[in-house]
Parts: C-alpha cells; structure tokens; sequence
C-alpha cells in the first residue's frame, strides 16, 4: 500500500499540520512528521485546504438494486468520494425493497465491492416499505450488513401502533428508527409548500403541519417508549421548535437537514421546472433560516444529503407528473460550507461534528467520524474554501443529471478524499482504483 | 408576447388591447361573411390532454374564421398515465410545422412547461392548465362584463364583481382575479371557508362566505361550477348545504341590483351552484360569454400569430 504525507494544510481547529498516512492508517499528526518512512510517501500537496476526517451521509439513495438506469451503488460511491464521503447509508426504497437480511447484505457487499466508500445499508421498518407489517429487523441487525438504522423514508411510518412497536423493538441491538415525517392523508397529491404561492402557482399544497404532527408524536413516542428517534429531512421551523423541545426533556431524538433545504426556497416553483420537486418540498426563507439556527445550535444533529438522483425522463415532464427528488453528493460541502461557515454561524469543527462525527454516531458506523487522530483508519476530506466552481449537471459523477444546481456558483471545493488510505479523489478529479473505476 | 400563460402575465396595456381586438372580431362575426384570410397557411394545433369539448371547438371556430388550418390532438390522460409524454407529443407536433399550439392538461404550469422547454417554437396558449389558469376564458369574461357595463371600451373601473364557488380548484378564478384587478374592477371572492386557498388574502380580494351579503354589491356574479369528485373530500357536507347556502337560485336573484350580470364558464350544474331560474333569467349573459368566448380567443390568435412586432419583437 503507498504511504501518503499530506503537507501544508491546517486541521478543523485551524492548527498548521501534516497528516502521515501509512497501511490505511494515520500513523503521524505533526507539524512536521517525524516518521522517517514519510520521506518515500508521496506527497499530497493541501497548501490553503483544511485536512478533515471523511464525510458521513446517513440519507442517500443508491437504486441499486432495481433503478440501475438512474444510479449503482458503484456510480453512487462515486458521487460519494467526489463529495468527500467515505460512509453513506443506503436507503431502503429500492426494487426489490431492503427488508430482509438477503438485499441488505447484497447492498453491502455492492459497496465493498466498488471500494470507493462505505455503504451502510438502511433496512426498512415494515415490509415492502407498506407500513403494515413490521420487516425483519432482527436478522438484518444480525446480518453482515449490521443495519443499526431503519427507515421506510419515501413512506412515513404513519400508524402509530406500527411505530410504537419499531421504536420498541430496535432497543435489542441499539438500532434508530428514521422517521419521513409526513401525514399521508394531509399531503394527498401534494406538489409544494402550502401557502400563498402554491394557491397562485395552483399546485395543492404540502402543508407544514403534515410534517410536524408527526414529529411532535414520534417524539412522545420515543420518550414514552425509552427508544431513539432520528427525524430525516426536517423542513418547517415549527419542526426545529418539537425537536428542540423534545432534546429539552431529554428524548433521544436525532434530526437531520438536506444541503438543499439550507439553501433552496419553493419561489424556484415558479418556474415549473422539476427539477425542484422534491420530498419534503422545498419551503419559505423564513424556514431556512430557522434550519441554519437549528443546525447552528445542535437541534438539528447532521446534515444528510437526501441524494436522489432521476433518470431524465423522470423530471422532463410537467411537474405534476415528474418524481420526487435532487442529487446531493457531490454539492454538499460546499453547500453547507456557503450557508453556514461563510454566514460565520458554524465553526469547521461544528461542520465535521455535523457531517462526519454525528452522523457516524447515529449509525454505530465506529470506523467513522473520528476526528483526525494517531491510530484511526484513514478517512479524509481535504477541503479548499476558497476554490470557487461551476455546477455542470454533464460532469456529475452520478448516473443521473438532475441537479437543482447546474450553472450555480459555489465558494469552496472537495479537493480530495481518503477511503482507508486510500486516495479515491485528487486534485477534484477521481482516481482510478485497482478494481478498474 | 409570443405565448399567452397566464392572466398575470398581461399589461394592462396588453388586456385593453386584446379586448378592443375581440371588439373588431366581433363585429366581423356579425356579419355576412364570417372569415378573414388572415392566417391562411398557418397551422394551430389544439393539443388537449383533457376533455373540454367547450373550449376545443371555440378555439376550433376562432382559427378557422381567422382561415388557419386546425388539427385537433387528443391525447387524453397520456402524459400522467406513462403512455406519451408531454415533450414527445409536443415534439411530434413540431415536427409537422405548428405554429401555435393550444394547450389543455390537467397538470397545472404545463402551458409554461411547453413555453420554456426546447420542445416546439411555436407560441403557445394556455387553455387550462390544473387548477392554475384558464386565461382566455377570463379575457371573454372580461370582454363580456365591458360590453354590458362600459359600452364594450375602456377598462373595468368602479364595477364590483363576484366570483363565487370553488375557488381553490378553479383555474377560472384565478385567472379572472389577476385580469378584473388588472382592468381596475373590485373582486369578492365568495366561498365555503375550505373553498377559499390558503393566502387569498394576499391577492388584492376581498373575502366573504355569506353570498346573501355580497350579492346586493355586485355588478357581475361569476357562478363556478361544482365538480363531483369534491364531494367525497370534505370540503362540504352535502350538496343540498352547497346549494343552500352558495347556490344562485331565484330568491338570492332578488337581492341583486337590476343591472347585475350572472355569469358562468360553464358547463353548469344546474340545481347545485345555479337554478334553472337564474341560469335562463334576463340578466344571465350565459349563453353570451360562449359567443364573446370565439371572437376574444380570435383576437388572442391575431396578435400572437399575425401581428406587426414591435420594437421588442413582441406582437401585442
């Protein structure tokens, strides 16, 4: 295996250091490495970058198996790597759906094969995501996978009893249901955020009740039955205020935000395009802010990405008819590095809290989300801040196009990554690996 | 203006503009030989990816007195039910040569959705797109009220109008708030609480759910129709509550200025939102609007597709 030595750049908490990697693991931190094998490494140059443990997204959608045609677990480690992840969770909503020890262990052993990142699979919570019946939890814990989150996300876990008994029954092995908040019943044939605009534009309207009714119950639930709760994509600021609320009275609840809920507003509804349309929906400035202030403040525990990458015919449509769902990999660093660091609301230790070591927590993922230290596997993220870039939809590393990106301007950089000492992108660009990607 | 979307999209300028045409149109109409030669050799596709027979053969009759050739495209429920798409229909349309398109679909901004995309360069006309807008059928609305109220020039200024029934499904409503308050008219909306979208309050509206109230204010009432389907969702008891207390039947007629005008897009539900008595009553200028409906979607045919540019390349 080659040694690396990255040289030049500074670590979260702004000291200049050398980071010495050797057999997939970090050997040496100093400000010069002493090590003397580290003459023959090859040099990794992190001149203006800081050198942060690899990213950890705990809400990804891989398609693999079923939507080949949109992305692989392959393509989607890929996309992974470009956006400086070393671990992701697969969500369940694939084709055949992940309710049984068999497909977990298939994703899982997808992502070991494509060697690129890790992919934890996510089971789902009832089967065939029909929230009826609980799925196998159990023996997809016990499996090779070691699924620890469970989640029918695309579907809410709508009845409570359902609910009760999942929360209930993960406290065998330490497991966390991932809630998609969302009332059925209220968001029937919903497009967009209910309010003024989705009255004007005549979309029916995906109102922010729907999503907070359900986390005010979880959350009761999860207190009342002593279990963990992670809330996925939280949207509304009155969900920020349960959450907030909840964490109050000691409820083990998790919260996550999407990159795009961060930045984007529903105003983009305007134009039909969408590209836009995505579950939750994109809501108003004023719920922005209020998921900055809850990230900011640890309300809000991570950010996941919510990747959900589309064919093109799926979004080259009216609206109406067009699929949920944006690409999130490759953009979410810098997203959360224009929102949150460049407005001087998080520190770049807050933003390694919330994109490696929370996440990884969450998930029991223990390879992860160490911060950089003597001993640890290998996980690295080296970030420019202050190297500008395009989004262009046609060098996506993912299968599929459909970022709400394309054209924006970004103020930081990925500029490479490790996956267990192994550089999996360099300079921006991906590496080629041994198993020919 | 190559494409006609929307009724907020109008220039008040624009609307006045459109409504003096239909005036022209008109009068042809009323006369002996029924045609002009304008658009001979252009082609106008009606597009429909939902039945509405009405607005079909309107469009149908305002293209051909203007000697366009009209081919008429059903492609009823296709798009949503995965059989051709929106792009594939419309490029398939594009590539026989069409000059405008005339767009029905269920699925509210398809009209925009087709104007923006790549997929044909003819103008495009929004004849109903969801429960967004409906535009030309406010533009006959409107031409309707200022013959009535105004002597057919000018704008809609002083006069009181009220819209009332199933606001939040009704891309008529919509598309009649944006252009009454563009032309100056004060709009009432008058509906059931859950009837009412979320918001309204931000368009320049006033709202009332007690029609007996508003009626005796108004100088047109528009009467929406009632679709079957929102009578499983809740949105009210039972139709004989509806028709109580939102219905226009022949006791609600007397409290109505003598002047007033009753209005409907059609097609009506009689004994629901309107009785026989006000739908066949000497100020319901029903039947009228069907007729002002061909001469304004002639006008709106004539500037997008025969008038002289301006400056800006934009032909109203």
């Amino acid at each position: 295996m080659t040694d690396y030595l990255i040289d030049g750049g500074v670590l979260a908490d702004g000291k200049k250091a050398q980071v010495f990697i050797s057999g997939g693991r970090i050997v040496e931190i100093d400000h010069v490495v002493a090590n003397p094998n580290a003459v023959n490494a090859v040099r990794v140059d992190a001149h203006g970058c800081l050198i942060l443990p690899g990213f950890v997204d705990i809400h990804t959608h891989l398609r693999e198996p079923g939507r080949e045609d949109s992305e692989t677990v392959e393509s989607g480690s890929r996309a992974a790597a470009k956006g400086g992840f070393t671990a992701v969770s697969a969500m369940a909503n694939t084709f055949p759906v992940a309710d049984t020890a068999g497909v977990v262990e298939q994703v899982y052993a997808l992502g070991q094969a494509a060697g690129l990142c890790d992919v934890f699979p996510i089971g789902a919570v009832t089967q065939g995501l029909a929230g009826q019946a609980l799925a196998e939890l159990g023996a997809m814990a016990d499996s090779k996978a070691r699924v620890r989150i469970f989640s029918d996300d695309g579907n809410c876990v709508f009845d409570p009893i359902v609910m009760r008994r999942a929360l209930e029954y993960v406290k065998k092995f330490n497991g966390v249901i991932a809630q998609h908040a969302q009332d059925p019943q209220l968001t029937k044939d919903a497009q967009m955020n209910e309010g003024f605009l989705s009255s004007r534009l005549g979309m029916k309207g995906w109102p922010s009740v729907a999503e907070e009714s359900i986390i005010a119950r979880d959350v009761l639930l999860a207190d009342h039955v002593q279990s963990r709760l992670h809330v996925c994509h939280v949207t509304t600021s009155g969900g920020v205020d349960i959450i907030r609320w909840a964490k109050a009275r000691g409820i083990q609840v998790s919260a996550e935000v999407t990159p795009h809920h961060l930045l984007l507003t529903e105003e983009l509804a305007t134009s039909y395009d969408p590209i836009y349309k995505v579950n939750p929906p994109l809501r108003t400035e004023k719920d922005v802010m209020a998921l900055r202030e809850g990230l900011a403040d640890g309300t809000i525990d991570v950010v996941a990405t919510d990747h959900a990458p589309h064919s093109a015919e799926s979004k080259e449509c009216e609206w109406q008819a067009a699929a949920f769902g944006m690409l999130g990999l490759e953009t979410a660093f810098s997203i959360v590095q224009a929102t949150m660091i460049d407005t001087k609301m998080m520190t770049w230790s807050d933003l390694v809290d919330r994109m490696s070591t929370a996440p990884a927590l969450i998930g029991g993922y223990s390879d992860h989300g160490h911060s950089l230290r003597v001993g640890s596997s290998a996980h690295v993220a080296i970030v420019n801040p202050t190297r500008a870039w395009q989004v262009d939809r046609d060098l996506v590393a993912s299968r599929s196009k459909n970022t709400p990106y394309h054209g924006m301007e970004f103020p930081g950089s990925v500029v490479a990554t490790f996956f267990r000492g192994v550089p999996t992108v360099l300079d921006s660009k991906l590496v080629r690996t041994n198993n020919g990607n | 203006m190559r494409h006609l979307l929307s009724s907020a999209d109008l220039s008040y300028a624009q609307a006045v503009k459109i409504l003096d045409t239909a005036q022209e149109m008109a009068r042809i109409s009323e006369g002996p030989v029924k045609k002009l030669p304008t658009l001979r050799g252009r082609t106008i596709v009606n597009l429909f990816f939902e039945d509405s027979t009405r607005t079909r053969i309107s469009f149908e009759a305002a293209a051909k007195r203007l000697s366009a050739d009209v081919i008429n495209f059903s492609a009823k429920g296709s798009s949503t039910s995965k059989g051709e798409s929106l792009k594939d229909t419309a490029q398939t349309l594009q590539a026989m040569g069409a000059d405008a398109v005339i767009l029905r679909h269920s699925a509210s901004g398809a009209a925009q959705r087709l104007a923006s995309s790549h997929w044909t360069t003819g103008s495009v006309i929004n004849a109903g797109d969801g429960t967004h807008e409906h535009p030309t059928q406010a533009l006959l609305d409107a031409f309707t009220i200022r013959k009535h109220l105004r002597g057919g020039t000018g704008d809609l200024r002083g006069l009181t109008v009220a819209i009332v029934g199933d606001i939040l499904h009704s891309r008529v409503a919509r598309s009649n708030i944006h252009l009454l308050n563009l032309l100056g008219a004060q709009v009432i909306l008058v509906a059931p609480p859950t009837l009412i979208p979320l918001g309204a309050e931000k368009w320049s509206v006033q709202i009332s759910y007690d029609l007996d109230a508003v009626l005796p204010l108004v100088d047109a009432v528009m009467m929406l129709r009632v679709q079957q389907e929102r009578m499983n969702d809740f949105f009210f008891p039972t139709a004989r509550e509806y028709s109580h207390y939102y219905g226009l039947n022949s006791d609600r007629l007397k409290l109505m200025k003598p002047t007033s005008l009753i209005m409907h897009p059609g097609p009506m539900n009689r004994g629901l939102e309107i009785t026989a008595e006000s739908a066949d009553s000497a100020r319901s200028v029903i039947l009228e609007q069907v007729t002002n409906g061909v001469s304004v979607r002639m006008a709106v045919l004539y500037l997008l597709l025969a008038g002289a540019p301006n400056e800006d390349g934009e032909l109203i």
